[in-house]
């Protein structure tokens, strides 16, 4: 019997949804549940991560994106207006900058930092002092890329406007385009703050004492000191989403508040 | 329409400023825009630069502020030499508003903040000055009541009103006008030009783009005719709207014009 187009579309659909279902239904029974329930759901010997994880890996895991984020922010700012700058010195440079440091792993960056810089100068940092830098600084190139965008949207009669009023570039800059530019990149701006929480992961390269561990290394220290296999690193990534989920919903109301402005 | 209050006291009177501009030229690349410029305007005069839309017109009045660069020429405002390699830019643009087509209200502003950031950042007024003045200048163009609306809340007519407000806020000598009603609704035109009819009473040098024949007719001292980078033809307004000599200016009026009103003597 001929079937209509809104008739097969919707077979259509049912056939996609079994095939979803036949193929969770395959991974469940071929799970081995009891080795799972011992090394990545053995809830009852976690007891020992609290309170620490909450009051110490939390805290610092917020506490490092952070200090990065703000450095990011103030990098990202300054090679943002490199890269739009008639001086051509300075857009190679931001270019260069950027192409460098959202080209190479975060992890490199770490270790550069952590172990590299203080040899080749002599200097002992503390942990805070290299999760800033190297945060910051993979950060920077990230947030360069999307102010870089925001800052061009801002339409070009702004700042035609602000300078006819007396105002010198730079105060333009700063009272008339800057806070528009951000206001454009509020949404970006926040996803960045969401891929900068998980990468202040990257931390555990370092040697950190115990009061350093932020979410990863406490979840890592637990694997080897708990006996409930992975369970620690699965608890650890549910305290990730106890930061993402929240930012994500944020981004998303930033957006569809932008979208109703008309301008 | 909006009653248009007076300027009463000190933050209304108008230090008026001539400009002179001479063999001013102007291009882009191998596109000549302007093509050896010449024009005075006296202090409180009030000139209607007209034409065809690429006639150059508009690059003209930016030339005036610097928006755009000249290539060629001088331009003297007020005691600045625009064209001197050394002038203070921003001291100038000081005395010297612009209002333009799109308005360029900063729209994360209220009208009143729109009218007062350049009074203290510039200016280096108090805030307290600075928000008598913005609101003296928004109840010039009859906008008091809306001092606190974001631009997105005004229609195009009080936007450009506000501007308006925001340029005088400086107390400007000079004034150009890119335009101002021609990215307006029919309804809000009147109340824009008013507002501009009011300042030129009050002897403010204004340097009006328009499509508004009326509205030179009635207001400007002077009308300038440009056609491809050049002044095709000058004079007193009533002169060159209704009974221009040159050729182009005849055929330009008669396309602009509505023949049932006015009528162009051949």
């Amino acid at each position: 019997m001929a079937m209509t187009a809104r008739q097969r579309a919707r077979v259509s659909l049912y056939v996609q949804a079994g095939i979803f279902v036949v193929a969770i239904a395959a991974l469940i029974l071929a799970t081995d549940w009891e080795t799972i329930g011992n090394s990545v759901f053995n809830f009852a010997k976690i007891g020992p991560m609290f309170p620490g994880i909450f009051v110490t890996g939390l805290v610092n895991t917020l506490i490092y994106t952070f200090l990065g984020f703000i450095v990011g922010l103030s990098g990202g700012l300054l090679l943002a207006l490199m890269k739009l700058s008639s001086f051509p010195l300075y857009r190679w440079i931001a270019t260069g900058y950027i192409e460098f440091f959202r080209g190479i792993p975060a992890l490199l960056v770490f270790i550069a930092f952590g172990y590299g810089v203080p040899l080749a100068f002599g200097v002992s940092w503390n942990v805070t002092v290299i999760v800033m830098i190297s945060l910051g600084m993979v950060a920077s190139a990230y947030i360069a890329e999307t102010l870089r965008a925001g800052l061009q949207a801002v339409p070009k009669g702004q700042m035609e406007a602000a300078r006819s009023l007396g105002m010198p570039q730079w105060r333009a800059m700063v009272t008339i385009v800057i806070p528009q530019a951000f206001k454009i990149v509020l949404p970006p701006l926040t996803n960045e703050i969401i891929l900068l929480t998980k990468d202040s992961s990257l931390i555990y390269v370092l040697g950190l004492t115990a009061s350093q561990y932020e979410l990863t290394k406490f979840g890592r220290d637990g694997i080897s000191s708990l006996g409930a296999g992975l369970t620690p690193l699965l608890v650890a990534g549910a305290f990730y989403l106890v930061i993402t989920i929240p930012l994500s919903l944020l981004a998303r109301k930033f957006e569809s508040r932008s979208a109703r402005t008309k301008r | 329409m909006n009653d248009v209050v007076h300027p009463a006291g000190s933050t209304g009177t108008i230090h008026a400023a001539g400009v002179s501009i001479k063999d001013l030229r102007k291009a882009y690349g191998s596109n000549e825009v302007l093509k050896g410029i010449s024009l005075d305007v006296a202090p409180g005069e009030v000139v209607c630069l007209i034409g065809p839309s690429g006639s150059g017109k508009s690059t003209l009045l930016r030339c005036v502020n610097l928006l755009e660069q000249p290539n060629q020429g001088s331009i003297h405002v007020g005691g600045f030499e625009a064209t001197d390699p050394d002038v203070d830019i921003d001291k100038m643009r000081r005395k010297v508003g612009m209002v333009f087509q799109q308005f360029n209200l900063f729209p994360h502003l209220d009208a009143k903040k729109n009218c007062s950031i350049a009074q203290t950042k510039v200016l280096k007024r108090s805030q307290a000055e600075a928000d008598k003045v913005s609101m003296h200048n928004l109840e010039r163009v009859g906008l008091g009541h809306l001092a606190d609306r974001f631009p997105d809340q005004l229609s195009g007519g009080q936007q450009q009103r506000v501007a308006i407000a925001r340029a005088l806020s400086m107390n400007p000598e000079l004034m150009l006008f890119d335009e101002p009603t021609s990215a307006l609704d029919p309804e809000t035109v009147g109340d824009v030009l008013s507002v501009m009819r009011n300042l030129a009473k009050e002897g403010m040098t204004m340097l009006v783009v328009t499509h508004e024949m009326g509205f030179a007719r009635e207001v400007a001292d002077r009308v300038v005719f440009m056609d491809g980078g050049v002044v095709v033809e000058e004079g007193a307004a009533e002169q060159v709207i209704s009974a221009p000599t040159q050729p182009r200016t005849k055929e330009f009026l008669r396309r602009v014009l509505d023949p049932t009103h006015i009528e162009i003597e051949e």
